[in-house]
């Protein structure tokens, strides 16, 4: 019984109309999560741990650095995912979700590109090296931008949404590839004159302030992404008669 | 609390600008992110709305009065 | 089987009837090739360094130049529907343009790369690896390029778009390539650089005929 009345609800919330109502409930909630847990990570990050013994304070980056490198891989995963399923099952949410987390998740990876620049620098004396991590950190913002500047060029929706999906998916299969081939590039010219590796054993306090601001970056996403869907549905189902009366209403409240 | 003033807070032991550099455009590309969203909310709400009123006005007798 | 020869030989004439155009992307490969010592210096050591990895770039280049024309005619004129509603497995007539292209553009600049390796000031051995690892390399250009050449058929500013596509994913085929070279010349042996470009051959030649199927059906439609 209850099975097959979760698959129910499951197959009602594809549909962008049940979707709509639902992401506008949970969005402000994610949104009120993502606050709460950045003010508890920062608090955790600039006022409980400690100096590291090693770096100093500038270690502090790593609140940032690490959930957004984190995020940016995730939501490229994420994205694949929702393609994945947006050409196998032929729904038009999943496209719609995995175009609305793109701009998120290269916001991510460009925060990952620069704080790391900016940790760098009085850490191994270089805004950039190019290192096995953050050159295939760079290629995924440029998979990133393929695919947003794919997406963008697209007119007919049909197409747009399956073409980013293609994508989207030669893209997630490659990531791997790229990560194992820089690496092995990196490591026959570079040798260990840059070692990248954090302290073995991190203080439980520095690595539970990385954890809690990691999980307010997911519920950042969370929210930012189900915003912007809510947009993506009213653009694309907008002869639709529901979407004329939310139409309306917006255009009042406004 | 293990800052000894706010100044050595700010100082973040010589690593100020390197530390709050990555902070700082965090915040502002959060910020941006979210300006964004809202301007698309704001224009594609606005430009569906005249879409509708130009092609299809009689049907909606909400949007007639605003 | 037939659909395959037919289409590669038709594909070859074609190009062969616009041979223009192929004399321009292998022209572009050579120009490219040169300004890289003016730019960065005559210096014989400098450049025996940087030789492998230009050339490599410039052959990428090269590629990615003329990708975008191969599905482009086809499309414009309505073949290309044809094509895909005709009973021969598409897949199949993807690898037959696939080839063909390859054929066409990096057989003539496989030809001319110990020329322009000479010019770099590297050496037989040297030279010979940078050509087989072109010749085991540059299929794998063709195949992810039809990729995104499908991908961006008919778009405004396709040609730019197709390289943002493409570039980030021929990064891996340009580090095993060049990669080579150096390999060779350090006295580490190039077969596992060769190895993982054939393996890249092969995983290219399963997957990326289907993902282009799959594109140029959305194209199309």
């Amino acid at each position: 019984m209850s099975t097959s009345e979760s698959r129910f609800n499951l197959y009602h919330y594809a549909a962008p109309q049940a979707f709509y109502p639902v992401a506008g409930k949970l969005a402000p909630i994610f949104a009120a999560i993502a606050v709460v847990l950045a003010v508890a990570g920062l608090w955790i990050g600039f006022f409980k741990a400690p100096t590291d013994a090693v770096q100093g304070e500038v270690y502090r980056i790593i609140f940032i650095h690490v959930p957004a490198a984190w995020m940016s891989m995730f939501v490229f995963l994420v994205m694949a995912f929702w393609s994945a399923v947006g050409l196998a099952m032929n729904t038009r949410l999943s496209a719609l979700m995995a175009q609305a987390l793109a701009p998120t998740g290269a916001m991510f990876c460009f925060v990952a590109l620069w704080t790391g620049a900016l940790w760098g620098r009085p850490t191994w004396g270089a805004y950039w090296v190019w290192d096995a991590r953050l050159t295939s950190q760079l290629l995924l913002l440029f998979l990133y931008l393929g695919y947003m500047a794919l997406v963008a060029a697209i007119d007919d929706p049909r197409r747009r949404d399956k073409a980013g999906a293609i994508l989207c998916l030669v893209g997630a299969v490659n990531v791997p590839i790229i990560y194992f081939s820089v690496k092995w590039w990196n490591t026959l010219h570079q040798g260990a004159s840059v070692s990248l590796t954090k302290a073995p054993s991190m203080a439980s306090i520095m690595l539970s302030g990385m954890l809690v601001m990691a999980l307010a970056a997911w519920a950042y996403t969370i929210s930012v992404a189900l915003y912007r869907v809510r947009v993506l549905i009213l653009e694309r189902e907008r002869h639709a008669d529901w979407v004329r009366g939310e139409l309306a209403r917006l255009g009042e409240a406004s | 609390m293990i800052w000894d003033s706010w100044g050595a807070f700010w100082e973040m032991g010589g690593s100020g600008p390197f530390v709050w550099g990555s902070y700082g455009v965090t915040t502002v590309l959060i910020v941006a992110e979210l300006i964004m969203l809202r301007t698309r909310r704001v224009s594609s709400t606005r430009k569906l709305n005249r879409l509708m009123r130009a092609g299809h006005g009689r049907k909606l007798p909400e949007v007639q009065g605003s | 089987m037939t659909a395959f020869s037919a289409i590669l030989r038709r594909d070859m004439l074609l190009a062969w009837r616009s041979r223009a155009d192929l004399l321009i992307s292998l022209a572009f490969f050579v120009i490219v090739g040169c300004l890289f010592p003016f730019g960065v210096g005559a210096e014989p050591n400098q450049l025996r360094a940087i030789g492998p990895g230009v050339l490599w770039v410039a052959a990428l280049l090269s590629c990615l130049l003329s990708l975008h024309r191969l599905f482009a005619q086809d499309y414009q004129d309505g073949t290309l529907e044809q094509m895909l509603l005709s009973p021969d497995p598409t897949v199949l007539w993807i690898l037959a343009k696939v080839l063909a292209h390859w054929l066409t553009t990096a057989v003539p600049l496989l030809l001319i790369t110990p020329l322009m390796a000479m010019m770099f000031d590297l050496e037989g051995g040297a030279i010979r690896v940078l050509t087989i690892s072109l010749a085991v390399g540059t299929p794998i250009l063709s195949l992810i390029g039809a990729v995104g050449a499908a991908l961006t058929l008919g778009l405004r500013g396709g040609g730019a778009l197709l390289a943002l596509l493409v570039l980030p994913l021929f990064v891996p085929v340009l580090i095993f390539g060049a990669g080579s070279v150096d390999a060779y010349l350090s006295g580490t042996g190039a077969s596992a650089h060769m190895l993982l470009l054939g393996g890249g051959v092969l995983g290219a030649l399963a997957l990326s005929p289907i993902a282009c199927a799959a594109a140029l059906r959305i194209s199309t439609e």
